[in-house]
Parts: C-alpha cells; structure tokens; sequence
C-alpha cells in the first residue's frame, strides 16, 4: 500500500481503537450515578473501568500524535480550527481523569459526590464534542453538527450500559440492562439519520453515489440492532461485540468519507510528512503495536470476571 | 497584546503546572517500586505498609500528570499550528513514539497493578509496577529528544518550507538530548528524594513530639519505621544531585558551542570577552569561572549578547535576537542553589547519621537531630523552585526562536485563532489548574499527615482463614490494605 494511504489507515485504527474502548468508559462514567445506589454498588459501577481507562484514553494520544508526526498540517488544521470544542474536550479528560483517581482517595461523601459529577461531566463533553467535531467536517451547518454529537454521546451510553451489564451483576446489571434499552430507544433513530448522513456527504463531495458507504453504514446500523436485539435477550458477551461493531463501522464509515481531504481544502497528499518519517515509524509501530495489542488484551483477561457490590 | 502573547503564556503556566508533577512520577514511582522489591524480597510488613502508603502519594501525584499531559499533546496544534506544519515531521516522530511505546505501557500496567494486588502472582504484581516505571522514563527520554531538537536541530533538511527528517538516529542520539535526558531524569530524583525527606522528617518530628523523652531511640529497626525511606531518600538525593551537576556542566558545555545566546543571557555577558568570569550575585565575580565551565579553558573567548545579536542581524536579518537577560540569569542561578543545596543537605545528612565507628558492620546509626528533621521540610519546595527555574532557563533563553535558528517562535503560532479565544482557553485552563492544584495539596496534606496503615495484628498475615493462597503469607495483608489504592 502506498505510504499516506497507510498511515491514514492506521490513524483511522487508532481512533476506532478509542472509540471502541474510551466509549464504554465514558459510558460507565456517565451512567454510574443512575444505575448504582449506594456507595457500594457506586464502587462496583465504576471498577468495571478503574484498570483500564487511562490505558484506554492513550488510543487517543496515540491518534493524536500519530497525526501530528504523519499529516502535520491535518493535526494543526484540526485542533486550531475546533480550539474552542478542544478546549472543552480536555476540560472533560480533566476533570474526568481527576475523579477517577481521587474518587478513591478523599474523605467525604461530599467530596466523592464532587467526583462522581466530574466523572459524569467529564465524560460526557468528549463524548459529545468528538461527534460533534466529525460530523462538523463532513456537513455544514449547526444541526449537522448537533445531530453527530448527540449520536455519539448516545452511542456510547448504549456502548457503557452493555458493558456494564456484562461485566457486573446484580441490582447494576438490572439497571444498566435497562439503561441500555432506553438508550437505544434514541441511538436508534438518531443512528439512522447521523449514518445515512455519512455516505450522503461523500456523494454529495464526490459528485456520484458512494456504495461502499453505504453498505458500511447500513452494517452498522445492523450491529446496532443487533446489539439491542442481544441485550434484550440478555446475551451480554455478544451484545457488547454488536456495539463495538457499530462503532467501529461507524468510525470506518467516517475515515472513508474524509479520504482524500480530511480537512476542507487540505488533501492528504499535502499534508503527509516525508518518505523517511513514514517508513521509519511504520517499521517501529509494525514492531512495538503487537506487544500493546498483547499486553492490553491480558489486562481485560486479568480482570474478566463479574463484579459484584461487596467485593469490588 | 496579541495572540501571540497569550499564546506564549498558556503554553509557559500549562507546562510548568505539568512539570510540577512529572518529577514526583518520575521519582516517586522508582521509589515505590523500590520499597515494594524490598517487602518481596524481606516479607517485612513494614515494607508493605510503606509501598501502600507512598503508593497512595504517587497516584494522587500521577493523576494530575496525566490530565495536564493531556493538554500538552494536543496544545502545539491548537496555539503553534505554524510551528506543528514546519516541525512535524521531525518534531512529531519522537512524540508519536512517546504515545505508542511509554505511555501505553505506563497507564497499562499502572492499572494492572492499582486493581492487580489480589488478582496477580505476587512476582507479576511487583513487574507491573517496575513495567509503569520504565515507561514514566521512557516517556521522558522521547519528550526531550524532541525538546532537544528545538535547541539544537539535528538530523533533518528544509523542504519547501517544511523542516523534513533525514535521520531518525541523529534526532534520538542528539548530543543535547543525551545531556538534557539525564539532567532531567536526575533532577527529578532530587526532587522526589526531596518530597520523601519532607515527609519522613515530618513524622520523624510527630514520632518525638508524642514521645519526648525518646523511650523509643530512633533506630533502625528499633523505633522509627521512617528511618529506611529517610536514608534511601538521602541516598537518592546525594547521588542525583551529583549526576545533575555533572550533567548540567555538560549542557553548559553544549550551550556554549550550540546555544551561545542563551550562555550570554545566563551570566549577562553583553561582550565577547576572554577569561570571562562568573558572577553568583550581581557586582561580585569570579574570575575566569565562565570560560572555564563553557570550555574547561579559562583563558577561551566566550561570546556575549550584544556582539552575537550584531553577527545574528548579519546572518538572520534585522531583528532582536536577545532573550530576557535579567529573567535568564536569575533563573540560573535560582536552579543551581536551590537545586545544589537540597543534594547539600542530604550529604550533611548521611555524614550526621553515619554508623556509630568501632562497631561491627550493622550497629546502629546516629541519631537524626530535631533541626535537621526540620530542615528536611526545605526538601520540599526547593528542588521543585529549582526544576522550574532550569525550564524557564531553557525555554525563556532560546527565545526568539521555537526552533533554534531555523523558525521564530513569532512565526509560530496559529494564523487562525484569535485573541479571545486564546483568552478563553487561557483563563480556563488557568482557573481549572488553580483549582485542582488547592484540591491536590488538601488531598496529599491530608495523606502524609494521616501516614501508614497500622500495623496488623500478629495474629494476621495471610493465615486468616483464606489459606493456600498462590501469593504466599502476606496476601492476606495485602488483601486488607488493597482497598486504600483503588475506588
Ligand atoms: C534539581 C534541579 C536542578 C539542578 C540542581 C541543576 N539543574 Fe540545570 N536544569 C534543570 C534542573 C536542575 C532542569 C529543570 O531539569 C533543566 C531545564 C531543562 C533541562 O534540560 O533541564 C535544566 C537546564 C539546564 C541548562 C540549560 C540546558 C539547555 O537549555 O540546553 C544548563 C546549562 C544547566 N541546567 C546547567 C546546570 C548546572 C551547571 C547545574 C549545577 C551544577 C545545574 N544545571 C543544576
Ligand atoms: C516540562 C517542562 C517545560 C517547561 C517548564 C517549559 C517552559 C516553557 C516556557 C516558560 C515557555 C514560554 C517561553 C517564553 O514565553 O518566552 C515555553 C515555550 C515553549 N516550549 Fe517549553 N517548557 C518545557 C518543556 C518543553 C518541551 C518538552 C517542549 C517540546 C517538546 C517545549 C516546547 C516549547 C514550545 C513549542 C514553546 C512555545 C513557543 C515559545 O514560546 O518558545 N517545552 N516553555
Ligand atoms: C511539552 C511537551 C510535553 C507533552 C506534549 C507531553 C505530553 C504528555 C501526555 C499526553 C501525557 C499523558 C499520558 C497519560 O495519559 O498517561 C503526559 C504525561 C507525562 N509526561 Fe508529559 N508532556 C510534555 C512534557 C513532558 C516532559 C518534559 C516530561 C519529562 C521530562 C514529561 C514526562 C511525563 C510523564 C512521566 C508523564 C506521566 C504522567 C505523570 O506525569 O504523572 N512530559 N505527558
């Protein structure tokens, strides 16, 4: 394959990857004040993620600084064109990633409510803000705009609630079964609209129909029910895979419609870096990406089993 | 005011602020992962209480180092969009590096080990901490390559405008780099040394108030449980103080040859000057001290401000060349003093508690005196003061470039963004940071007061009716104390 068309596949794998694995996080970090009661079942809620969240947010430095060292000019057009929906995304990761460490650490039940909000908050500004940036970049237009970060951030509470049902049980796993099925009662339509929008600007850009788009979305409309479908059925393993898949398709779906300009006036082309940049850093990631891909999944093995309240 | 100017700001508070914190990770975490070794190794619980309780330090410490991280890896495309373009490809490789080998490991196997205490092989657990450490460091090493590029660009030619990597090598083994890496790393240990002698000196203190008359000497093994971190701190101290001097004489020597501006700024050399000497406070000078640092000659030129500004104007075009003199030259000499007299105290310190002579190997040490107790309290804020002072030494003296000799940092910043959106994130960030940082002492002050978990009762230990554990004997301890780490 040819180096820019690489390098702007793997930045794609990078943001699915986020995606993917942050999107369930926020997810529990928004959910877990509605579906736990009690200090306890609040502990079980949020241990679902404790271990692996920070690992999970590196997708997105590593997305980033992929960026930055492969399309130099696509990195800088993008966080100085949003700066101001940067800024609240790292506002979110703020105050999200300081609730989550301290939550632990203070005193009051005050002070653990404080961090209960700013995991919640936290949480759910990126969630919405990321939609909100895509769907800016391939429609004009506000409610474009709207409509993506909502579907997002609806997406990944669908994406949490599955997660938490899998991997707890009880009184939480009741909830966030629920919370699943409400969710979806939004991300359902709101999905229809949001991914039929993504092949319909990439007609529109490219002046014909756009097939491939097309089915990419419909497939992931179709994990997204079956995802709903799974979870009613209390399939949790399964229910989970759906909704990952719909992210993924989605984010693919979404990479697919930017290729070749990710950004309006700036093609790919434009804003690679060198041969020798991309070739050298291929060879490293081909090198160093297994061993991550292998540690981080041993995690999620390490730490597979149910939760319950008392013994989280 | 311009955007620029706020620009400038937010960059200096938001990477100072994380600064304040990367040293105590950097150090902190070698520190725990030490006394986590020694539990493993000695099965004393003592060792175990200590792990946990700098452990509980080290994530409150850790959590601020990331989210303000966060912030760093997405600001040079946000303010800097000029300087993302020209650089990135160089600039980038080595923080696309940093992303993908250190910090997955980092965050990964941080997490394995916070929720891992009963969940993994004794021997696995204690991996995942050392596996943290090594990617805190690493993190380091691949930030300041890129750093180093900035002063001393190595390994790349100018394409179209755009700075384009020839040599991937060059820019890791650059020879600032090789200096700035260990200067950095070390004086992150002095700082971190400097934070567990704040607060063993602290308890140490508490330990003699509450028993004036000294009933239980402070002793190894004797009394104080405070007395091993203190001396390893010492140590730890003593020696990366050592490696900071000799290491920061090396960048002096780099200065001299590939930053002269910025060696001028440091002494406020205005002319060329033969022999020159070195001034610790303005009006008093040392003869030939300054030529001999730059150049182990004594007799050498060294170049001063206002002739390199002549030749700069020569070779660049008109314009001022010269950084803030008077902030340069303080800040030097507030990084050497204050950062020199914590490695000062800790030598005194070791000198003071040496082992009483004419005993066998193992008697026991000399008492640590009340004052110097107190004294340990400075540890604290001096070699932070010291750290900041060397950045702003560094980064203020390189201006007015971003790249040295190749871009301005005036033509740097992002076309784009006005001023009252620089404002906005400025003031949010800055009032954000505030916050945190009163929350964060209020947490760590609360911490180191409340001090290690008690001591089990001897009847603990592992044999509580969970036997047959694949831990081993302390599991059970370890499993009682687990909770204080996690949620
Ligand atoms: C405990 C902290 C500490 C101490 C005691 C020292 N330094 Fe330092 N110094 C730093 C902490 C630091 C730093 C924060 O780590 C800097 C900022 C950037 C860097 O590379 O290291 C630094 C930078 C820095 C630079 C600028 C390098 C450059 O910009 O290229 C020089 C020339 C020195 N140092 C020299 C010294 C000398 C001669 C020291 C005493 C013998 C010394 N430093 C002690
Ligand atoms: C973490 C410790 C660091 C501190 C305390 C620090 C401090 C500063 C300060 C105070 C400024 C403002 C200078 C001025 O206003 O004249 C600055 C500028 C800058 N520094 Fe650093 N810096 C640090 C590390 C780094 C690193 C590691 C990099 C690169 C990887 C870097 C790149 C820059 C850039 C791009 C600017 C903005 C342009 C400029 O004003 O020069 N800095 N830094
Ligand atoms: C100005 C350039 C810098 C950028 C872009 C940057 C970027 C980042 C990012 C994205 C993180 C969060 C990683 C996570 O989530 O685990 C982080 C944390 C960290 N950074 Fe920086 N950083 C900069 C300067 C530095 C410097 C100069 C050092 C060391 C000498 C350093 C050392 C660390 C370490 C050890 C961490 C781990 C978290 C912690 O500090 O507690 N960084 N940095």
């Amino acid at each position: 394959m040819e180096l820019t068309t690489l390098w702007f596949s793997i930045i794609a794998f990078l943001w699915t990857g986020f995606f993917v694995l942050e999107g369930f996080d926020f997810g529990v970090g928004m959910l877990t004040p509605l579906v736990s009661r009690g200090e306890p079942e609040r502990k079980q809620a949020l241990a679902t993620i404790g271990p692996v969240w920070d690992g999970n947010e590196v997708w997105l430095i590593s997305a980033v600084g992929a960026m930055f060292a492969a399309f130099p000019a696509w990195y800088a057009g993008l966080l100085s064109e949003f700066y101001l929906p940067v800024v609240l995304v790292l506002t979110g990761l703020i105050i999200r990633g300081v609730g989550l460490e301290w939550r632990g650490k203070v005193r009051h039940s005050s002070d653990r409510a404080w961090c209960d909000l700013g995991i919640a908050a936290g949480s759910a500004l990126p969630a919405f803000l990321w939609g909100a940036v895509f769907a800016a970049l391939l429609h004009d237009g506000a409610a474009a705009a709207l409509v993506g970060g909502a579907f997002s951030l609806v997406l990944c509470l669908l994406h949490g609630a599955v997660f938490l049902a899998l991997k707890t049980s009880g009184p939480v796993r009741t909830r966030a079964r629920r919370a699943a099925l409400a969710a979806s009662a939004v991300a359902l339509p709101l999905g229809a609209v949001a991914l039929s929008g993504i092949p319909a600007a990439a007609a529109a850009a490219a002046g014909g129909a756009a097939p491939l788009l097309w089915a990419c979305a419909l497939a992931a409309m179709s994990a997204l029910a079956a995802g709903v479908a799974l979870t009613w059925r209390g399939r949790d393993g399964w229910a989970f895979t759906a909704t990952a898949s719909a992210i993924a398709l989605t984010v693919a779906a979404l990479f697919t419609a930017l290729w070749p300009a990710p950004l309006p006036g700036l093609t790919v082309a434009e804003a690679a870096s060198g041969p020798y940049t991309l070739t050298t850093l291929t060879w490293i990631g081909l090198l160093v990406l297994p061993f991550v891909l292998a540690y981080q999944g041993w995690t999620y093995w390490v730490f597979r089993r149910r939760l319950t309240a008392a013994a989280s | 005011m311009e955007a620029l100017d706020l620009a400038r700001w937010q960059f200096g508070i938001t990477t100072v602020y994380h600064f304040l914190f990367v040293p105590l990770t950097i150090g902190l975490g070698v520190f725990v992962a030490g006394l986590q070794t020694a539990w493993h190794r000695t099965g004393k619980e003592q060792y175990l209480r200590l792990t946990k309780f700098f452990g509980k330090l080290f994530l409150i410490n850790f959590a601020m180092g990331v989210v303000t991280g966060i912030v760093q890896e997405f600001q040079f495309g946000m303010n800097w969009s000029e300087y993302s373009v020209f650089v990135g490809d160089v600039f980038g490789a080595p923080l696309a590096l940093e992303a993908l080998i250190a910090f997955f490991l980092e965050s990964t196997f941080l997490g394995l080990w916070i929720f891992g205490w009963d969940r993994l092989p004794k021997r696995v657990h204690l991996a995942s901490i050392w596996a943290a450490v090594i990617g805190s460091n690493l993190s380091a090493y691949f930030i300041l390559a890129a750093n180093a590029w900035m002063k001393h660009p190595v390994g790349y030619e100018v394409v179209d405008g755009r700075a384009r990597m020839t040599d991937l090598w060059a820019v890791l083994t650059n020879s600032t780099a090789l200096a700035q890496v260990p200067h950095v790393v070390a004086a992150s240990f002095v700082v971190a040394g400097g934070f567990v002698l704040a607060v063993c000196g602290h308890h140490i203190l508490k330990e003699r108030r509450r028993d004036p008359d000294r009933t239980v000497p402070v002793r190894r093994g004797a009394g104080s449980m405070w007395h091993t971190p203190m001396r390893a701190a010492l140590v730890m101290t003593a020696v990366a103080g050592a490696v900071v001097a000799g290491t920061g004489d090396l960048s002096g020597k780099l200065l001299y040859e590939q930053q002269p501006m910025k060696l001028a700024a440091a002494e406020g050399l205005e002319h060329d000057t033969a022999g020159a000497g070195f001034s610790p406070v303005p009006g008093v000078e040392i003869p030939m001290l300054l030529s001999l640092l730059a150049t182990n000659d004594p007799d050498a030129v060294v170049q001063g401000t206002e002739d390199i500004q002549k030749r700069f104007e020569e070779r660049f075009g008109p314009g001022d060349y010269r950084p803030n003199v008077p902030v340069v030259y303080l800040s030097f000499r507030v990084m050497i003093v204050f950062g020199l007299a914590t490695t000062g105290l800790s030598v005194l310190a070791l000198w003071l508690t040496r082992r009483r002579r004419g005993r066998r190997a193992g008697g026991p040490q000399r008492e640590l005196p009340s004052w110097l107790a107190r004294a340990f309290l400075l540890a604290l804020p001096l070699p932070v003061l010291a750290v900041i002072a060397g950045w702003l030494l560094s980064e203020i003296g390189r201006q007015p470039w971003t790249v040295q000799g190749e871009l301005l940092t005036a033509a740097s910043v992002s076309p784009g963004v006005s001023l009252a959106e620089v404002a906005v994130s400025l003031a949010v960030f800055t009032l954000l940071y505030g916050l945190l940082a009163v929350a964060e002492a209020v947490l760590l002050v609360r911490h180191v007061k409340e001090g290690p978990e008690p001591a089990a009762p001897a009847a603990d230990g592992g044999r509580d009716g969970r036997g047959g554990r694949r831990d081993g004997g302390d599991g059970g301890t370890a499993a009682r104390l687990q909770p204080t780490l996690m949620y």
